[in-house]
């Protein structure tokens, strides 16, 4: 069977990034942990903004381990279905946004 | 569902150099009065149901009153009545009574929806009136997970339950402690209490002005019919494997088979309700049935456990009262 390149049990092994410069991954995992903890914003706004990146920067992993996040903190697939169009949107946007970049060397090079 | 081999829990224990689990006091009776049930859950552990009415799955009166001259007696500090629907057992107002005279907290582990089921119109105000503690089941404060998991209709009845339990001071007066009961909808495990607990009241107390004490989370077992669907749907290893990658050592000391006892409808004594619909009787060495019931022994027997039970040490822990930790 051909090796694929994302394996399913790479994201319970993370912490195995540490065997490689460990203080890295240390400060690394602290940071994490302190930015994803209860905060001014609630446990279940936090999954879903790291659910909407997650698709925004399509990672097998984060979609994983946020869709479960989300779920355990409260969140509903409506929500869920949301924070991914928030992405959707934004990624859509930001191509859209560059079209007057393209409007502009039209300009520049029409006569 | 009971492993073929290997005791999960105790490799767990093992690996974090703990010794065998063993209860430390005594402070509740929980008593299961059987399977009767208006409503059928897709988690429920005890397969609970409308169909299941026979007197082998039902506590009868003789039980019952031996259940009774044990809570009479001052043995425990605690009853905690659960089923089914324990509401919907003949003998469940007597052993109210029963334990109220005694000067015995009562709970009552309250589906919601029973409150509103004919002949029982009354109930409401016989909990409040013998300020019995209600501790009910609302696995989410949205319409459809609520009804995905409990049943068309539900929640809609719940609220309606709630608002009658409300009116009577539930909820917001001390004496008439209100709980609610949050378990997942899923294959996964509870999120923080006390933020879910916010979410809840942002939702339900801001929304739609319903008041409640405390948000118990509680872990699903994986037994029984909700096992049936971890492996109909091909969750079962990974949700084992969830709850032994998030065994929490430190929710062993809050764990409920440490300090109350499980009473079967025919009587047989459990560590927990889980073991009791394992079909898992307490240790060989105390006494197996209530009529024998001897609070001293049973304070400081040994626990018996297998795989299941690292849903409750899992992440925060999970007990009847919610997260241990």
């Amino acid at each position: 069977m051909q090796d694929p390149y994302y394996r399913r049990e790479h994201l319970a092994q993370f912490s195995a990034i540490g065997e490689s410069r460990p203080d890295l991954a240390e400060k690394f995992f602290a940071y994490y942990g302190a930015v994803m903890g209860e905060g001014t914003l609630s446990a279940r706004e936090k999954s879903l903004i790291a659910l909407a990146v997650a698709h925004a920067i399509q990672c097998p992993y984060c979609i994983d381990a946020y869709t479960k996040g989300s779920l355990e903190s409260g969140a509903d697939l409506e929500q869920m279905t949301e924070a991914v169009h928030v992405a959707t949107a934004i990624r859509g946007g930001a191509s859209l946004v560059h079209g007057l970049q393209m409007r502009g060397h039209h300009d520049q090079l029409s006569m | 569902m009971p492993s073929c081999s290997v005791n999960r829990f105790e490799q767990a224990l093992r690996k974090h150099g703990r010794g065998e689990l063993a209860a430390e006091r005594l402070d509740t009776l929980q008593v299961n009065v059987g399977r009767l049930c208006n409503q059928v859950c897709r988690h429920c552990h005890v397969d609970a149901g409308p169909h299941q009415t026979g007197a082998d799955v039902n506590m009868g009166p003789e039980v019952a009153a031996i259940v009774e001259r044990v809570v009479r007696s001052g043995a425990v500090r605690v009853l905690d009545l659960t089923g089914g629907a324990p509401e919907l057992n003949p003998s469940f107002r007597r052993l109210v009574e029963a334990a109220r005279d005694a000067g015995v907290h009562v709970m009552d582990r309250c589906n919601l929806s029973v409150l509103l089921q004919p002949g029982q119109e009354d109930l409401a105000a016989f909990l409040a009136d013998r300020r019995v503690e209600v501790v009910a089941s609302l696995p989410f404060y949205r319409r459809d997970r609520t009804d995905r998991q409990r049943g068309a209709g539900v929640f809609d009845q719940s609220l309606l339950g709630l608002r009658r339990l409300n009116e009577l001071g539930y909820g917001s007066r001390d004496d008439l402690r209100l709980n609610l009961v949050y378990n997942p909808t899923g294959a996964f495990l509870p999120g923080d209490q006390h933020a879910l607990e916010r979410e809840f009241r942002r939702e339900l107390t801001d929304g739609l002005g319903i008041a409640f004490h405390q948000l118990f989370c509680i872990t699903n077992m994986p037994i029984a019919r909700f096992a049936e669907w971890l492996h109909r749907s091909g969750n079962y290893e990974s949700y084992m494997a969830v709850l032994a990658n998030a065994f929490n050592p430190a929710a062993l000391e809050g764990l409920m088979c440490r300090n109350l006892i499980s009473v079967a409808p025919d009587g047989t004594l459990h560590d927990c309700d889980f073991n009791q619909m394992l079909g898992l009787p307490v240790s060989a060495h105390v006494p197996r049935h209530i009529r024998e019931f001897d609070s001293a022994v049973l304070a400081r027997r040994p626990v018996v456990t297998d795989s299941h039970c690292l849903g409750c040490t899992a992440g925060a822990g999970s007990s009847c009262g919610g997260a241990v930790t």
